[in-house]
């Protein structure tokens, strides 16, 4: 088989995704219909998915989801948890065999809760302790890597086309209320199971078309404040940029996401004084979380869905909605196979997000 | 006319067995297409193509005089280097529609998305036509070297604009209609407003006439007068980029 590098086949990834508003759950049937018909655009070198409101029976505790290489690395990862967080629960993620899915590492869960009084030196919350817990294992424990720390939600990932991963982790069986999904076609780093979108940190997630032509300034500012990028892509940073941005920096996310696809300055310009002073400020701040390059992103958090292209759109983007549901897709044609006669179909301009949240939830 | 219904049919199989049939019967009609690549793609004169559903991206790239007509919503780079030929879509469409057209014409009855009539070209009597019905997105009409667009601008609602930024941008050749005011910070510094003459105004009519056919609207309120024509301020502004010439 040719490495990578040494063969093309010209593709562009897919992102899919779906709410429902009222937070009514659904299995992940539809998800794979419609990232399965964008199938062209993947080349079966990554495919995955995150759900949200998939373990409502465990919903305080964070759900780790971890590839292992060996044995030998779980052994010293579940002391590394065994000491920091009480498990609740442990298990393999159960995983049926589909034959173009192979290779596959060790797939291990863990319902944790967070033993908070283990960091003597400073009071941090939950989610900082299971945030710096998560950034250790995968930057020390070769051989380990946690693709999923949220609460009440889950990545599910690996090597392959994103339908036959979709059936690979039974779907099906989870019932969500909202899921996104990418079909991956790596272009600038080798296709593994850790590197298969989606990309999460605690309750985010992204699934992303394109290619961030700022990665390193972004990478080197997200270090600033204590993450660390392991995994060789440039989607993995945008992940930290909003997990900084909203949760450290308690940014409003209306306000996150004019960093990160800010306004062009001569736009600027013309709007009124107060808020030229806002995007101004926002722009100088943060110059360095501004994301450059083709990208179309959806963004998945516990509050909803954002879906954003970058500001000049090199990438194409559908979004839908009908009754309680918004739809995001990279084709219209994704949409349409799983829904019928949307009430309204559109295409939103370079930067300009599109925000569907759970009823109740504000940006 | 052959019926093909084309629900989970690969787009490979779809356009082979277009072309099959197509040595038999030139009128041919998809039924439930969902993203099928490249229909119509390099057929000749006389194929006749009716779609109910979505076709997918590259819709009658190379197309060399077939008629297309969609009822529905297409996708990104329909007519991508068309030759000649029609396309008339019943619905709105993604971006870069045109990109690099040589020639026929394609009617959108709604809105179109960013980058159309991107590099679209023309060589003599070969000058291809895009007619919009709704709004457009940013760069219409970027790097255009030949050819017109008509931008019709129909039942917009007050907040939605006509035209995206970066209209023009980089433009040597070819022609940009546009029904309705645009400010001027929306166009890139290559193209530059123009009087309509005698053959612009027989033009547009001709073509709001062919539209409002098409797609059964009476367009009879619409005012030549409210559309203002734009062109390439310099027809061959590289020819020094690299070397005098």
């Amino acid at each position: 088989m040719l490495k990578e590098g040494e063969s093309r086949i010209p593709s562009g990834c897919a992102i899919s995704g779906i709410i429902d508003k009222k937070g009514k759950r659904f299995n992940g049937e539809e998800i794979i219909k419609s990232i399965a018909l964008m199938h062209e655009r993947s080349n079966g070198l990554g495919g995955g998915f995150a759900a949200y409101g998939i373990y409502p029976q465990y919903k305080e505790l964070y759900s780790f989801h971890i590839f292992y290489d060996n044995l030998s690395i779980k052994t010293q990862v579940e002391d590394f948890l065994a000491k920091h967080f009480e498990i609740e629960s442990a298990g393999n993620i159960p995983t049926k065999s589909v034959p173009n899915i192979e290779d596959q590492p060790l797939i291990w869960r863990y319902f944790v809760y967070p033993k908070i009084y283990m960091s003597k030196k400073e009071v941090i919350d939950e989610d900082e302790f299971t945030f710096r817990c998560v950034i250790k294992i995968n930057r020390e424990y070769k051989g380990a890597y946690i693709f999923s720390s949220g609460k009440n939600m889950g990545a599910f990932k690996g090597v392959g086309y994103p339908e036959d991963i979709g059936e690979f982790f039974m779907l099906d069986r989870y019932e969500a209320y909202m899921w996104t999904a990418h079909g991956r076609f790596p272009t600038n780093t080798p296709g593994w199971w850790g590197g298969a979108h989606p990309f999460t940190m605690l309750n985010w997630s992204v699934v992303h078309n394109g290619e961030i032509s700022s990665y390193d300034a972004n990478r080197h500012f997200v270090e600033m404040f204590g993450y660390k990028c392991t995994l060789q892509t440039d989607t993995e940073v945008i992940t930290y940029l909003f997990d900084l941005l909203i949760r450290k920096h308690k940014m409003p996310m209306d306000k996150a996401l004019k960093a990160v696809a800010s306004p062009f300055w001569d736009d600027i310009e013309r709007e009124s004084k107060e808020i030229q002073n806002e995007l101004k400020s926002i722009r100088i701040v943060y110059s360095s979380a501004l994301i450059n390059g083709p990208f179309s992103i959806i963004l998945g958090c516990q509050k909803g869905m954002i879906a954003l292209n970058d500001r000049i759109k090199l990438r194409s983007m559908v979004i839908a909605e009908k009754g309680d549901r918004t739809y995001v897709a990279s084709e219209e044609s994704a949409i349409r196979i799983i829904c019928d006669n949307p009430d309204r179909v559109w295409s939103p301009r370079g930067g300009e997000a599109v925000i569907a949240l759970l009823e109740g939830e504000n940006k | 006319m052959k019926k093909i219904k084309a629900l989970d049919i690969y787009y490979r199989e779809l356009n082979d067995s277009i072309d099959n049939e197509i040595k038999t019967d030139k009128s041919i009609m998809l039924t439930d297409v969902f993203g099928q690549r490249y229909i119509g793609r390099g057929l000749p004169q006389g194929v006749k193509i009716k779609i109910q559903g979505t076709p997918g991206n590259d819709m009658a790239v190379y197309m060399d005089g077939a008629e297309i007509e969609v009822f529905g919503n297409v996708q990104d780079a329909v007519g991508n280097t068309m030759n000649s030929g029609k396309i008339i879509v019943h619905g709105r469409c993604g971006d870069t529609l045109g990109y690099a057209m040589r020639g026929g014409e394609i009617y959108i009855e709604g809105n179109v998305g960013y980058r159309v009539g991107i590099h679209m070209k023309e060589y003599k009597k070969m000058k291809p036509l895009i007619v919009v019905g709704g709004k457009a997105g940013d760069f219409l009409g970027e790097y255009m070297a030949g050819g017109a667009i008509i931008l019709l601008a129909l039942d917009l609602a007050k907040d939605e604009e006509i035209v995206g930024r970066f209209c023009g941008t980089g433009i040597h050749g070819g022609k940009i209609y546009i029904n309705g005011k645009v400010d001027k910070y929306k166009f890139g510094k290559e193209i530059e407003k123009v009087s309509l003459d005698k053959e612009d105004i027989v033009f547009l009519k001709r073509h709001i006439d062919l539209y409002s056919k098409f797609f059964k609207k009476d367009l009879l309120h619409l005012k030549i007068e409210s559309f203002s024509k734009y062109a390439a301020v310099n027809k061959n502004p590289y020819a020094n980029m690299y070397c005098a010439n």
